[in-house]
């Protein structure tokens, strides 16, 4: 049972407040002392709320999922439940034995064998030395470490480490369990098992707070969902619309989104989804528009874009070499020919680079939809019902008699 | 963790001025706290070739520099007893204090990970880190006994108690002053910097290379303010019959100790609301 009443963390903005040696703290001093009365005006604006004024609760057995864009203060919320760090106003009243994973493997040390750190860090999230005896076993197994369980972590590889990480972690039972963004580790087969594992944790009666990006797993776990946005609580209900109001959010951010790059000399000055060009129907060509601006003349850079759909899920990576590029304004088409994708909504990500070095990169620059306006298909219509956000690309199979 | 675990209620609400120092909840924590200490202990000396065997080149190596240097050269009186044992027995627990202290100032950046990803009571991280010393100590004197034997010295009865009793000083020292100074190291990164030489200040102001008695009567009473004075001299006393049985510098040094442990507890719960957000 958890029960938050208008929480709120204030953080204090800027290097002039968080002074990391003596003398920055000595500069700070001397700089308040001669803006006297000004220093005590500008106060409130150094002042930051990470979380303002947010109630809600959450029943025992009960699995809320938390989203919101980053810095929407999801990370803070977990933290002051988790007692990490102190709110500044308001009470949260929990009943029931605490675990939070913000994180996977916190206390792994490089030098001790993978038996040592699954004690250390089974300590460290808050098991017994009993219980982890008891677990220990299952942990080996599901971690699949079995033959290395004497050697230092530091020579496992990424993957056998965090499969181990992960293990620990997976056999906590508490009663009320925090979860951030530290699912689907690994590779695919392991990531199905963590999910799972999650799955099992969650219809198995505890109360589960999980923090996520991951729009399928929200919708998968959970079936109550609070949305938060730069620090409140925007919506509190059944996830299926949680979600989806996340989502119109996406679409009236998107605009603002920043497209200042990494070099001052190249601009850019405006991507969008050419609309007009979209011919009728599925599958037909996708075109987008980008419009640069460059101080210096005939760069080759290549322009990476990857498609998303809107939970979140990358389905498409397009990349293509441009060269030639005058220096002034430039304006350029981007095609993509085929690329199978359904009606629906998406996010697109660009990237520019040239060679190695990325000049600009950014998830969600521009939200666009493919019309279901012509799609006759019969063999897409079924899942344009209900599903069309999962589907990914769609590709008729071809049969013949063999 | 079953159907009989008790039921547990949590109170969180923001934290009002200065607190007192939750016992209990140390307690409570004890398993973890074994656990840092046990990993610090077992990591120490992985992937060197002499292992443990640093323990004791450490202190002896010291031991040969100050024999040469204070003994041989500058020839520092220690009221008949040979240097090499002189110096030894106050380098032990001055070895102890200073490495406990060191660890106890970095351990709070050190353990950045946790702080920013884990609740527990964080005075069990600075506490954990002066206690891995403790097992270089008990090595090292192995040298010690090994030295009684050559030169000849029959330890006194009161070693008994008064050599557990010097230790668990030097660490009630160490835990004070290492709370203050890792709690101010968040901060003030200046603080790690500074500590070496803080350290090898420290041990010129301690009875390590020359015997207490050397000081003039007039500044006694400065000197007793000094923990590590009654810790050393205690030592000493006890071990070697050296200097003066315990008395009223022991008390102040020992009161000394004892104001730092506890201010230094408290100091350390009035910053640590907010570590995870500065560290």
């Amino acid at each position: 049972m958890i029960q938050v009443e208008g929480i709120g963390k204030r953080y204090q903005l800027g290097q002039s407040i968080r002074h990391d040696t003596l003398r920055d703290a000595i500069m700070h001093c001397a700089r308040i002392k001669k803006a006297g009365a000004k220093a005590a005006e500008s106060r409130d604006e150094e002042h930051f709320w990470a979380l303002r004024d947010v109630s809600f609760g959450v029943g025992e057995g009960e699995v809320v999922g938390i989203i919101g864009r980053n810095g929407a203060g999801k990370s803070t919320l977990l933290k002051v439940l988790s007692r990490i760090t102190p709110p500044t106003e308001g009470r949260i009243r929990l009943r029931g034995r605490v675990a939070s994973l913000l994180e996977v493997g916190t206390g792994f040390h490089p030098e001790l064998s993978g038996r040592e750190n699954i004690y250390m860090n089974g300590a460290i999230l808050g098991m017994t030395r009993q219980e982890i005896r008891s677990r220990f076993d299952e942990i080996v197994s599901f971690a699949e470490v079995e033959k290395f369980l004497d050697t230092p972590v530091k020579r496992y590889s990424s993957g056998m480490y965090v499969r181990l990480a992960f293990a620990v972690a997976a056999h906590l039972e508490p009663e009320i369990l925090l979860v951030d963004e530290v699912l689907a580790v690994g590779d695919s087969v392991f990531q199905k098992k963590c999910l799972g594992k999650i799955a099992e944790v969650a219809t198995g009666g505890r109360t589960v707070l999980f923090v996520s990006h991951n729009m399928a797993a929200v919708q998968n776990l959970t079936s109550r969902s609070i949305l938060l946005a730069d620090g409140q609580l925007i919506a509190d209900e059944e996830t299926g619309r949680v979600v989806a109001s996340y989502l119109a959010s996406g679409n009236q951010r998107a605009a603002a989104e920043d497209l200042s790059t990494r070099d001052a000399r190249f601009r850019i000055e405006s991507i969008c989804f050419n609309e007009a060009a979209q011919e009728p129907g599925f599958d037909k060509p996708m075109r987008f528009d980008l419009s640069l601006s460059l101080e210096h003349r005939a760069e080759t850079i290549s322009i990476g874009l990857g498609i998303y759909n809107s939970l979140g899920v990358r389905l498409l990576t397009s990349r293509s070499v441009v060269d030639g590029l005058e220096s002034g304004n430039s304006k350029i088409s981007i095609r993509i020919p085929e690329h199978h994708l359904p009606p629906g909504d998406y996010s697109l990500a660009l990237g520019i680079f040239r060679g190695i070095e990325t000049i600009y990169f950014a998830e969600n620059v521009l939200n666009f939809s493919l019309s279901d306006v012509g799609v006759s298909d019969p063999l897409l219509q079924p899942y344009l019902v209900k599903q069309r956000d999962q589907i990914g690309a769609f590709i008729p199979g071809i049969w013949e008699k063999i | 963790m079953s159907a009989e675990s008790p039921e547990v209620e949590l109170l969180i609400a923001p934290p009002e001025g200065w607190c007192a120092i939750d016992f209990k909840e140390l307690w409570a924590y004890r398993e973890l706290f074994g656990f840092l200490v046990w990993r610090d202990v077992s990591v120490r000396y992985k992937q060197s070739v002499l292992g443990a065997l640093w323990a004791l080149l450490t202190p002896l190596i010291t031991m040969v520099i100050f024999t040469i240097i204070f003994g041989k050269v500058a020839k520092i009186p220690t009221d008949g007893i040979p240097y090499p044992i002189f110096s030894y027995a106050g380098l032990l627990p001055w070895l102890f204090f200073s490495q406990s202290l060191q660890k106890a100032t970095l351990s709070m950046v050190a353990e950045r990970n946790l702080l920013t990803k884990i609740y527990f009571p964080r005075l069990i991280v600075p506490m954990a880190a002066t206690l891995a010393p403790l097992v270089d100590l008990l090595i090292a004197s192995s040298v010690l006994f090994a030295m009684m034997f050559y030169y000849h010295f029959v330890p006194t009865v009161h070693s008994l108690y008064l050599l557990p009793l010097c230790v668990l000083w030097a660490w009630v020292t160490a835990v004070g002053v290492g709370s203050w100074l890792s709690a101010l190291n968040v901060y003030f990164r200046d603080v790690g910097q500074l500590i070496p030489f803080v350290v090898q200040v420290w041990m010129y102001a301690s009875p390590v290379v020359y015997p207490a008695s050397l000081v003039p009567p007039g500044f006694q009473w400065l000197y007793a303010l000094n923990p590590m004075t009654g810790v050393i001299e205690g030592f000493r006393w006890a071990l070697l019959s050296h200097g003066n049985p315990p008395g009223l510098i022991f008390f102040v040094s020992a009161m000394v100790s004892v104001v730092l442990f506890v201010t230094g507890g408290l100091f350390f719960k009035r910053m640590e609301r907010s570590f995870a957000d500065v560290v």
